[in-house]
């Protein structure tokens, strides 16, 4: 009966860690969550933005003490990609007053939409999440700067049309678009049957399901039998360095292959030689040759204080990350102005990315000098609706290869207003807005 | 020495025959319930929103494939499929008619997925043991397909997925945002103790013994008399009525918003290894087997922190990885009929304490 005895221990000490203890914050710092997935199918791409997110604000501790005067708490919480994970995290922070939430998944967002006007906690889905989530008006807590997958698809689209030579010669072509088949991937469908009937062309829909992201053989069948004119990718974690992979492997035209903003450099490496001429959407740089990424490099990774290696910082994916955490420090700094406290809140710090105005000079003093374009959010506008270009994978490394791409606004708009209107009449009784608006510019 | 029966006369056939023939598991059992009554008071948000109300509503869908595996030997692994048709069902009732008591309609999204379970319950006439499963994982792939294909299930949302509007029972909200986490609790152990209480004893009945007659040899049961079709598709009709009651509730009390992804098979697997580690035909069980998968690992999780260790996210997620799984293998080795063998060892072991024979 030693088994048992054994087990029974087993059972006990498992039992008896039941306590949930959270460490005492410190008075004067503000407490910045990260959802990370260093695990799982998307830690191919998380780990980058894990992090890019991380060592940003790390390097404003080291370098600037935090931010006026204030130490930022950071904490990982590990997801995994995966909504229950994720909404654990979530009520695992909720206690220690979090100024803002990066959920870094459209599944964890979509739950904590309707919850984090309860909590008073804004949520900042950057670039991911709801598109309807832009209309400030209807969600005053949610943040998607600077772009929404609509804005994405329809700036894509002005590329190809660019190539063409104007949006009315895409009359009669045929545009593929290769998506993971979950929330993210299915949003810009409205929108691609809409455009497709404005412009004339045929769109051809290749979904491919999370289960089955590493195995697209059979869409790529259908790609080589259909031969579309250009292929737009909604990808992220495994699926995208697999479909470089399959595109190279139907001869694809790669320079007629362009994705939304997510893949990696290791995406298109993996492919080899074959994926030069592969296309991105992106809207900041991605190498390390800015002042911010050499200050991350001196005060961060140097120090050993980073998870990353040397070589992966100033990648694509981790600048995105950098660029993240440069909103999260900037409207925590804009809140300490607009409410004249140090250590802001929740609520704080919703008005400060309401108030945020990042204007070219803002951005010289961030070291982000022709990183990225400036960036201004309004109470009605929690998006920017900003300019992206698109980069060429050229073998080693993206390089720009277009001008700055302004979205169809009037196009995207009407159908994020109406999208956001039915948003709140399918989840009815949906609170009306009653934050005030600082409109401070 | 306190845990015997010694001295507890039962005096009619009705006491003889009751479900907690001795008189302390009754009290222990009363002493559960008012714990679980009393536990939000002491317990903090984050023990109620993530361990409590999760851990009830897979005990109850450990509950329901339970009686289709452990209690009718059928192995199904369309069980994340028949909770997502509770969830679904429960979205479609509550926002075509929102003036209907939400309660009404997670109970009636379980009839829903009763249909659905009876209908792919027909193969399993004809097809036995792994066959079944593989059949079973058909209806998965079937149903999944059906979340992310079937825009009217979803009230053509352009984000796929489903949202769970606010909704409230005598003014108090129990789904949406506003609703709080111990309200959730109480509304989910409520639905939690009704359908345990009504499951044991369908179990302890003619009906439970039937589905036993079936597991253990069905040509035995046929000869003395079961009818093998109604019995198997009672059985998927019970099984699917609990787990799409549990899928219901998982969306509506405990997620707030899901996608297609929340049914995928992985959520089959985890509940079939819930019931297999808790033990084959055992209600406890169940509830020892939602434990072990979903509450361990976030005990593991929260353990160095606890202790004011600091180690990184990914870290301590690999580690939560290692040591759930060593302990699943642990437990298994030990005592491979489940933790409910376990828990029936110990007390029998109790029983004769402190002069074992």
């Amino acid at each position: 009966m030693t088994n048992l005895k054994a087990s029974l221990l087993a059972l006990a000490a498992t039992t008896a860690l039941t306590a949930f203890a959270f460490p005492a914050q410190a008075e004067d710092s503000v407490f910045v969550p990260l959802f990370t997935y260093r695990t799982g199918p998307f830690a191919g791409s998380g780990i980058f933005i894990a992090d890019g997110m991380h060592d940003y604000l790390t390097m404003l501790n080291e370098r600037d003490g935090g931010i006026g005067g204030v130490k930022i708490a950071v904490e990982e919480c590990e997801t995994g990609y995966d909504t229950k994970k994720g909404l654990e995290c979530y009520e695992a922070v909720k206690p220690k007053n979090p100024v803002m939430v990066n959920p870094w998944s459209t599944g964890i967002t979509l739950p904590l939409i309707p919850r984090a006007a309860v909590d008073k906690i804004p949520i900042l889905s950057m670039a991911y999440g709801l598109s309807a989530s832009a209309q400030g008006d209807t969600f005053p807590w949610i943040f998607n700067p600077p772009d929404t997958y609509w804005d994405g698809f329809s700036q894509i689209l002005k590329f190809i049309g660019g190539q063409e030579g104007g949006l009315d010669k895409l009359k009669g072509k045929k545009i593929g678009y290769i998506y993971l088949d979950a929330g993210f991937g299915r949003e810009p469908l409205p929108l691609i049957e809409q455009l497709a009937k404005d412009y004339g062309f045929e769109a051809k829909l290749y979904p491919v399901a999370a289960a089955e992201m590493q195995n697209q053989s059979a869409q790529w069948l259908n790609v080589r039998r259909d031969r579309p004119d250009y292929m737009v990718m909604y990808g992220w974690g495994a699926m995208q360095p697999t479909a470089i992979k399959e595109a190279v492997k139907t001869n694809y035209p790669m320079d007629k292959f362009i994705s939304i903003w997510w893949p990696s450099e290791d995406d298109a490496r993996g492919a080899g030689d074959g994926a030069k001429g592969f296309k991105m959407l992106n809207w900041h740089g991605s190498t390390p040759d800015f002042p911010v990424i050499k200050d991350v490099q001196k005060y961060v990774v140097d120090a050993g204080k980073s998870q990353s290696p040397k070589e992966k910082v100033g990648t694509t994916l981790y600048n995105r990350g950098v660029y993240n955490s440069m909103l999260i420090a900037e409207a925590i700094r804009t809140a300490q102005q607009v409410t004249g406290k140090k250590v802001v809140t929740g609520e704080d710090v919703r008005r400060g990315l309401e108030d945020l105005n990042i204007d070219a000079a803002r951005l010289k003093a961030l070291g982000m000098e022709g990183f990225t374009g400036p960036i201004k959010l309004s109470c009605s506008d929690h998006n920017g609706h900003r300019p992206t270009f698109v980069q060429q994978w050229d073998g080693t490394k993206y390089v720009k290869v277009s001008d700055w791409i302004e979205p169809l606004s009037d196009k995207v708009q009407p159908l994020l207003q109406a999208d956001a209107k039915a948003y709140a009449e399918k989840n009815a009784p949906w609170p009306a807005r009653t934050e005030a608006c600082d409109a401070r510019s | 020495m306190f845990y015997r029966e010694a001295g507890q006369y039962k005096t009619t056939y009705q006491a003889d025959m009751s479900v907690f023939p001795i008189l302390q598991d009754r009290i222990g059992l009363a002493l559960i319930i008012v714990a679980a009554l009393v536990l939000p008071l002491v317990a903090g948000e984050f023990m109620i929103a993530s361990v409590m109300v999760p851990f009830l509503i897979l005990a109850l869908a450990a509950i329901g494939l339970n009686i289709l595996t452990g209690y009718t030997g059928l192995v199904s692994l369309g069980t994340g499929a028949f909770m997502g048709v509770g969830a679904y069902a429960c979205y479609k009732l509550s926002t075509t008619f929102p003036a209907i008591n939400i309660l009404v309609w997670i109970v009636a999204s379980g009839f829903v997925s009763c249909a659905v379970g009876v209908l792919f319950g027909l193969p399993s006439l004809r097809i036995k043991g792994f066959y079944l499963a593989v059949a079973t994982l058909a209806a998965q792939f079937f149903l999944q397909w059906c979340f992310v294909r079937v825009p009217w299930l979803y009230n053509y949302n352009p984000s796929g997925a489903i949202e769970v509007p606010s909704r409230t029972l005598f003014g108090i909200h129990v789904t949406g945002a506003s609703a709080t986490p111990t309200t959730r609790y109480y509304v989910a152990l409520a639905i939690v103790i009704a359908v345990t209480w009504i499951v044991s004893n369908l179990v302890h009945g003619r009906v439970g013994r039937s589905f036993m007659a079936v597991r253990d040899m069905d040509i035995a049961a046929q000869l003395i008399g079961i009818r093998l079709l109604r019995t198997k598709l009672l059985a998927f009709a019970v099984s699917s009525f609990i787990t799409g009651v549990a899928g219901a509730m998982m969306v509506f009390l405990w997620l707030g918003a899901a996608e297609p992804d929340a049914f995928n098979i992985n959520q089959s697997f985890i509940l079939l290894f819930m019931v297999i580690i808790g033990g084959l035909g055992s209600l406890i069980g169940s509830f020892f087997g939602a434990a072990l998968i979903y509450v361990l690992p976030i005990i593991v999780r929260a353990t160095p922190e606890t202790f004011g260790l600091t180690i990184g996210a990914a870290t301590v997620e690999h580690l939560t990885y290692l040591i759930t799984g060593a302990l699943i293998i642990f437990f298994l080795i030990v005592e491979p009929l489940g933790l409910a063998r376990l828990w029936q060892i110990g007390k029998q072991k109790l029983r004769v304490w402190p002069f074992p024979y």
